[in-house]
């Protein structure tokens, strides 16, 4: 493992640049490469799972039947969400930690450069396998990107077994890209950055990954319990062998839940890179971000059941799950409070990255306010199941994990390809991005306060004005996402030259290298500037 | 300092910690079922066989409803004799349920029960239940399936009236997959 030993072998370095060909991106073990690969692997499935989430708005555009079978709504519906979350979301966050965070340490490259490669190449094998399902006899997975037994034990159809080994495959890889982050984050830093100086993208990822080990495992044990039920005739989740389908779901959310926190942990992250270099200020509170982000992992554990207040859990149990669940907005406000203290009186400046961080800060605090809403336990019996919870997770979701993943693809493109951002196209992205998601999304929390139920093809009449306000916003919202693939094509090819420093109040170790950043960084360990010293 | 030997110990922890959860997701089964009982929650009756009866108390009355309910799909008639029944607690009733299998084959059944609400679930004691074992009946079959109940004094004083409620399975593939595969292996 030449990268490792970075004194010796730092002379030759230098000069060796990637490998010609598509051998380069098989075999690679570099870090820049696999977070390019997991970066353009999460676009493609990012407009895969988008054209689901337009089939499933164009069929509900008007009330009534009209494009697709009620059955393929359902395989829309399901593939849409494990898409987005497993394909999208997590792989994104995967890549940005592979370009970033050697770079941000000062470390030549990942701890485990092998098992890096072995972590991105089964991605798409694991992606294929899913998406094949859509193709087989008895169609693709119809049980919703929560799998509930029985729906899909018992009633599942044939497919489950592949859906079971795609989720095998991508836990395994989760898992270990999380062991390399760990590995990377507390073994490769450079001398002289203390754990209390870590840059704020490396800290929420560390405490990520920890949550990716402990809850990765879990949902493979549940899945395993899943096939052993519906293939070797246990019966964990079935009644009538003694099991109990209630159980699948405490097991699931108990995954589930530090699930969507592994969604947005990281974006926290990136946000607080960015907003403090457009207000060219430090940012605020940088001890109180480290703690709030570790007590809400920790805090996820406990409040699984918040997704499950209508089963039937006694009295005492929806009041402890309400008020723990409550509670995680504490540390959630601590964070919002900093990012807008950091703005207090700093000179702002509002380009693209910033404006979709602006936009982050807000609209993620929205759905935080719904989420709150939703875990009044009494309230949530109205709620549950509704378009309310729907609107609910896109924002916390969309305008918050994917724009702040776009942030972060826009404040470090120039480091990737050594070009700046044509500043217009930026804005229109963002413009049409902000005003597409909230005509999608907004009008979602009436819909489900009136009473709309979620995952289905078909609705009453007085549903009829929203749904198609939010198809249209939907339609705004996923043709705008071409001007970013279009901005990131476009940056890739040319553009003004970008310096090292590429923004002006741009802080921290990957701003020292030249863009675009060489192939080999820090082959020798670098000086920490004096701002982080 | 050896970067690569404390790659290799961190590494082993995380694999390690990874078992470890993913054997954490198993015991859950066990603990879920474990905190059931501890709790009495989710209406699952744990007492049962014989009990030492010691005289009513005549003081209480409790109404017990008896529901019968068909899991999708399962054509046999099944329902209880009587809908419901006056009790005291500490008094031992018999009662029954009344099934019949319509269809021209053998067919095995297995009813799950349950007690809402949920808190009185520990304080019903069944010392004979059909529901301890399967039940088969042939083609056209019908059978009166016994159930011996007492409850317990000690039930709460704001608990009067109680559901128990049974959901009848049909089990038929199962078992057969299983009674051949039995065969098989005695072959
Ligand atoms: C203040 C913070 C939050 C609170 C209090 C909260 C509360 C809740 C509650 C009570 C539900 C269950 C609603 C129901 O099914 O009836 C829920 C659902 C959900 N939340 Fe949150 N939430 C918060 C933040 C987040 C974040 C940050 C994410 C992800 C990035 C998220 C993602 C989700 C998802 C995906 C669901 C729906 C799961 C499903 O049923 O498909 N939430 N939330
Ligand atoms: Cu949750």
């Amino acid at each position: 493992m030449n990268t490792l030993d970075t004194t010796l072998h730092a002379g030759e370095h230098g000069h060796h640049g990637p490998a010609k060909g598509i051998g380069r991106w098989l075999f690679t073990t570099n870090h820049k490469d696999i977070g390019t690969l997991y970066l353009w692997f999460s676009l493609l499935m990012f407009f895969t799972g988008g054209c689901m989430a337009l089939m499933i708005r164009a069929e509900l555009f008007q009330p009534g039947l009209q494009l697709v079978e009620p059955g393929f709504f359902n395989q829309m519906t399901t593939m849409h969400g494990l898409i987005m979350v497993f394909g999208a979301v997590m792989p994104a966050f995967v890549g940005l930690a592979n370009w970033m965070v050697p770079m941000m340490i000062g470390a030549p490259d990942m701890a485990l450069p092998r098992m890096n490669n072995w972590s991105f190449w089964i991605l798409p094998f694991a992606f294929a396998m899913m998406i094949s399902t859509l193709f087989m006899d008895g169609g693709a997975p119809n049980f919703g990107w929560t799998f509930y037994a029985p729906l899909s034990t018992t009633y599942a159809p044939p497919s489950v077994t592949y859906f079971i080994f795609a989720i095998h495959m991508m836990g395994i890889s989760s898992i270990m890209g999380a062991i390399n982050i760990i590995a990377t984050i507390l073994n490769l830093r450079v001398p002289g950055m203390t754990m209390m100086k870590l840059p704020l993208f490396c800290w929420t990822w560390l405490i990520t990954a920890f949550l990716l080990i402990a809850v990765m495992p879990v949902l493979a044990g549940v899945v395993t319990m899943m096939l052993m039920d519906i293939h070797f005739g246990t019966s964990f989740f079935n009644a009538a062998g003694g099991g109990d389908p209630v159980l699948f779901q405490h097991v699931f959310w108990f995954f589930g839940h530090p699930e969507v926190y592994i969604m947005i942990l990281p974006a926290f992250g990136i946000i607080s890179q960015i907003i403090p270099t457009f207000a060219r200020k430090r940012l605020f509170g940088y001890a109180s971000m480290v703690y709030a982000t570790a007590s809400i992992a920790i805090l996820s554990f406990l409040v699984w059941a918040h997704h499950m207040f209508t089963v039937g859990i006694p009295l005492a149990g929806e009041l402890f799950f309400m008020f723990a669940t409550m509670l995680i907005a504490v540390p959630t406000g601590v964070k919002v409070f900093n990012w807008v203290a950091t703005m207090f009186r700093g000179s702002m400046t509002f380009e693209t990255p910033m404006l979709f961080a602006l936009a982050f800060v807000v609209l993620f605090t929205i759905g935080g306010f719904s989420g709150l809403m939703l875990a009044i336990a009494p309230v949530d019996f109205q709620y549950h199941d509704t378009y309310f919870v729907v609107a609910h997770f896109h924002y916390v979701l969309v305008p918050g994990a994917v724009f702040a993943i776009m942030a972060g693809a826009y404040y470090w493109l120039p480091k990737w390809t050594g070009h700046m951002l044509d500043e217009r196209m930026g804005k229109l992205h963002f413009w049409l991005s902000f005003i597409g998601v909230n005509i999608t999304f907004f009008p979602m929390h009436f819909i489900g306060l009136a009473g709309m139920p979620r995952r289905i093809p078909d609705y009453a009449l007085q549903f009829a004005d929203f749904n198609m306000v939010a198809s249209i916003g939907a339609f705004i919202f996923g043709l705008s996402q071409l001007v970013f693939l279009w901005n990131v094509i476009a940056c890739v090819r040319g553009g003004e030259k970008a310096a090292a420093r590429s923004w002006e109040g741009a802080e921290g170790l990957e701003w020292e290298v030249p863009s675009p950043a060489p192939y080999h960084t820090f082959a020798t360990p670098p000086k920490l500037p004096e701002s982080q010293r | 300092m050896n970067v690569q030997a404390d790659n290799r110990r961190l590494v082993r922890r995380l694999v390690f910690s990874c078992v470890l959860m993913f054997g954490f997701g198993f015991a859950l089964v066990p603990l879920y079922d474990v905190f059931c009982e501890v709790t009495g929650l989710n209406g699952k009756i744990t007492n049962t066989g014989p009990v030492a009866v010691e005289g009513p108390d005549l003081s209480r009355q409790v109404r017990v409803r008896l529901l019968a309910v068909h899991n999708e799909g399962m054509p046999w008639e099944f329902g209880p004799v009587d809908g419901l029944i006056e009790t005291h607690p500490g008094e031992m009733k018999q009662t029954a349920f009344h099934a019949t299998n319509p269809t021209g084959r053998r067919m095995v059944a297995q009813a799950i029960p349950s007690v809402a609400p949920a808190e009185a679930a520990e304080y019903l004691h069944k010392v004979n239940c059909f529901c301890f074992e399967q039940q088969t009946l042939l083609a056209g079959e019908s059978v009166q399936m016994p159930l011996l109940f007492v409850i317990d004094k000690k039930l709460p004083e704001h608990i009067r009236s109680l559901t128990l409620s049974y959901t009848l399975f049909d089990i038929s593939p199962e078992v057969s997959v299983a009674e051949s595969s039995e065969k098989e292996q005695s072959l």
